[in-house]
């Protein structure tokens, strides 16, 4: 797992990387996580061109606090190795990589970041990576590939691909996505890193998009990838903890003000004893209060 | 000579045509006097005649000034009809003076001026081919650019003094009686076209649709009309308005526009019985849509929306979140047809909409507006008239007007593909800082430093960052870098006045 605190991956983005326009507003949107593509949304032709695109985006722009994720081209690519020179150049956050099927190849991507830190005086390991499982066989190794590396954010599952693997597509239920869905999860938790559902494409289907992301919600990924900034808000307000959520971890975190106050290594409230899944949940409950706007910097709610 | 917004403006023409410069957005009280049309006594039994050739013949001299409406818009055939019989006339030395100019509009006008026909035009503005053409030296003296309330001013006080009013309305009964909401080029309100009908000498209407007298409701009423000439149509209505409004897409779009209503219902002026003008376009009628959402979860009604209308803005007045809705002028189909069905949608003249000289303009009563500009700069000051390079491309409409209402937000991305909208200096000014109170930017809002007000209440909303203008010029220019300035020659192709009359800035011929 990366060293990096645990923060809110609830948005990723996709932005083409070939599209100036897109490029320049992409931090406007409040994305949590922004994924600038170089692969599937960008044309042979335009491969240089996009890369260089991002490659100066990433020196001029100012993408606030948002985390910055590029997908490079596949490791079967000749774009490949450009790909990730020029990110790791460029002082991305994290490299995602398309098709991941198996450990060796987070392996490669390691060793290949690693080298371009070296030769570009990035400090070793501030690049951080993460696998799109997109195949069978990328589902079935998932475990593997999610601890593969100590670079590793997470994990994100490709519907598109995946489905054409199993010789299915797409349903609106979603339930050709279930054994992928919980495996990649899985996976995810066990080795401690992030979790990231699948797009959805149909940007009119709104009803569509809340009862998958709700599903994805209560099963417990970390967030969702994104095709389009409208639906940013539409998944915030999914992952928006309620009043309820909130008073209560705001008690969890008093608790455990006033036990350090005390001196205290057992934390109670209301007479009971609070362990750390309570406090994590807390701590993750005010998070997402914090990031939604509902409560003010002290962690009082807001009324709206 | 310097105004109070620090542009040089060019002393030999100021005193040619009898100008002040700019001093302030306030009007005060001061006594004016009204002028009066020339009545030619008649009964009114001989009104209808089919030969506008004949018309023009009886009515028009050289040197005189005609004028004209926009509300067909790029629909519009009256205009070309009329001026193809004024050119082949072989009048000379005509002021072309109509509440605007639209794109259909472009080549007959440069034709008319390259004839010797038109040798002066005031408007709200120009567009394509003919800004180009004024920009580049085309026509000999100034344009003078007016806002719809400042034309109306200036009719009222005979600074326009319009000889002959040549109005299309797709209805019209034998005597004159006309409305802009029955027929086949329907455009609803006739708000601009209202002032003419008043004040100018001659008024002939053109219709392709005599319909049986009395013709109720009246806009413009017999009283004021000399010919009614029947052509065989008046316009286009697929291109009058928009057909249905579409919501917009475009994220950037929504994005802006959510944040507009973030202001507006943080401010002080969102309270039950408030009023406002939105306008049209992508983010406007967006912002219409979430300020629709935010009345209804915060029980409040608005008193009266004001301007240009819309269909969302009609849809507030029959869902009953609008007492009324005071119509100047209709953007698309939805709203012209509302104005016919809905008693409490009034329709409005530009004088009652907008004239600072007159006791008491809509505007003067409006609390929200949301205007658009093509740049702002740092000191708030406002251009919706020239473009990038210099070319008039744009139209004051009534940005002057309704920006001095209570609380005036300016709505605009920062900047449009490599051009940035919040500049260091507009290029040119058509609507001083001082009326203007926040900007809102895809990036977060500024608010003019002399609203205090304002900068206690939207200081701190979560999720809009609060930036001053002048941070947020930098922001643009760092994105896309500093444009070579501009070049211009010495000479003066157009006035903006002020809505008082004064001048604010002047346009430059562009040097290629």
């Amino acid at each position: 797992m990366a060293d990096n605190e645990e923060r809110l991956r609830r948005t990723m983005m996709f932005v083409p990387g070939n599209n100036p326009a897109m490029v320049k507003d992409a931090g406007i949107y409040g994305a949590d996580s922004i994924m600038f593509d170089l692969e599937d949304s960008v044309s042979m032709a335009e491969k240089d061109a996009a890369r260089i695109l991002v490659y100066e985006a990433l020196q001029t722009q100012d993408y606030g606090d948002a985390e910055l994720v590029v997908r490079v081209n596949g490791q079967d690519t000749q774009y490949y190795a450009n790909d990730v020179k020029a990110m790791v150049k460029a002082g991305i956050d994290v490299i995602r990589l398309p098709k991941a099927e198996s450990a060796d190849m987070v392996k490669q991507l390691e060793a290949d970041i690693l080298a371009a830190e070296k030769e570009f005086g990035r400090q070793e390991g501030s690049t951080h990576l993460m696998a799109a499982i997109e195949s069978a066989k990328g589902v079935l190794n998932a475990p593997q590939i999610a601890a593969a590396s100590d670079r590793m954010i997470g994990i994100a599952l490709s519907a598109e691909d995946y489905t054409t693997d199993m010789k299915t597509h797409r349903y609106p239920d979603g339930v050709e996505l279930e054994f992928a869905r919980n495996m990649v999860l899985h996976a995810a938790r066990a080795a401690g890193v992030a979790a990231f559902d699948t797009v959805f494409t149909n940007m009119d289907d709104t009803e569509g998009f809340y009862r998958e992301t709700e599903y994805i919600h209560q099963l417990g990924f970390d967030g969702k990838s994104l095709v389009n900034p409208r639906q940013i808000a539409m998944v915030n307000k999914v992952y928006e903890p309620s009043k309820k959520e909130v008073a209560n971890a705001k008690n969890v975190i008093n608790a455990i003000e006033e036990a350090r106050l005390k001196g205290s290594g057992v934390i109670s409230m209301n007479g009971q004893m609070v362990d750390r899944p309570v406090v994590l949940r807390a701590q993750r409950v005010m998070r997402l209060a914090k990031a939604s706007n509902l409560v003010d910097e002290e962690g009082n709610y807001l009324e709206k | 000579m310097k105004n109070n917004v620090d542009r040089d403006l060019p002393e030999d023409v100021m005193a040619d045509l009898n100008y002040q410069p700019f001093k302030t957005t306030e009007i005060g009280h001061p006594e004016i006097q009204r002028v009066a049309p020339k009545v030619h006594v008649s009964t009114g039994d001989d009104k209808v005649v089919t030969d506008i050739k004949q018309v023009v013949k009886d009515t028009l001299q050289d040197g005189m000034t005609i004028s004209f409406h926009h509300h067909f818009r790029n629909g519009d055939f009256v205009f070309n009809k009329v001026m193809r019989e004024i050119i082949d006339g072989g009048y000379k030395d005509l002021t072309l003076a109509p509440s605007s100019l639209t794109g259909v509009m472009n080549d007959m006008v440069i034709e008319a001026i390259k004839a010797g026909t038109i040798t002066h035009i005031t408007s709200s503005g120009m567009r394509g081919s003919l800004g180009d053409f004024v920009s580049h030296g085309g026509l000999k003296n100034p344009v003078i650019f007016r806002s719809h309330g400042n034309r109306a001013r200036a009719i009222e006080h005979g600074d326009i003094k319009i000889d002959v009013a040549f109005l299309g309305v797709p209805n019209a009964d034998a005597l004159g009686n006309a409305n802009g909401m029955e027929g086949d080029a329907v455009f609803g309100s006739l708000g601009y076209a209202l002032m003419d009908a008043q004040y100018a000498n001659k008024v002939v209407l053109l219709t392709d649709n005599i319909v049986s007298y009395p013709n109720t409701p009246a806009s413009i009423k017999q009283t004021q009309v000399d010919y009614v000439v029947k052509v065989d149509k008046v316009g286009d209505p697929d291109k009058i308005g928009s057909g249905a409004t579409r919501f917009t897409k475009d994220p950037k779009e929504l994005k802006i526009a959510s944040t507009v209503n973030d202001v507006i219902v943080n401010s002080p002026y969102f309270k039950d019985g408030f009023s406002f003008q939105t306008g049209s376009g992508g983010a406007a009628l967006a912002v219409t849509r979430y300020l629709r959402q935010a009345m209804i979860d915060n029980h409040i009604k608005a008193s009266f929306a004001l301007g240009g209308i819309t269909k969302p803005t009609t849809d507030l007045l029959n869902e009953g979140l609008v007492d009324k809705v005071m119509d100047v002028q209709d953007f698309d189909k939805g709203a012209a047809e509302s104005m016919h069905t809905n008693k409490n949608q009034q329709e409005i003249d530009a004088s009652w909409y907008a004239d600072p000289d007159n006791k008491g303009a809509m505007v003067d009563q409006l609390d929200v507006v949301i205007l658009s500009a093509l740049e702002i700069d740092t000191k708030f000051n406002v251009n919706v008239m020239s473009g990038s390079d210099g070319v008039i491309r744009g139209a004051i409409g009534g940005h002057q007007d309704a920006a001095t209402a209570k609380l005036t937000i300016i709505s605009a991305p920062l900047v449009r593909g490599r051009i940035a909208t919040v500049v260091p200096d507009v290029t040119t000014i058509v609507t001083p800082g001082d009326s203007v109170d926040v900007l809102v930017t895809e990036y977060g809002i500024a608010i003019n430093p002399k609203r205090k007000d304002l900068q206690e209440a939207l200081g701190n909303l979560p999720g809009v960052p609060v930036y001053t203008i002048s941070e947020l010029q930098q922001l643009a220019e760092k994105k896309v870098g500093q444009p070579k300035p501009l070049e211009f020659t010495d000479r003066t192709v157009a006035m903006i006045e002020y809505r008082d009359g004064s001048i604010i800035d002047t346009i430059k011929e562009v040097k290629d």
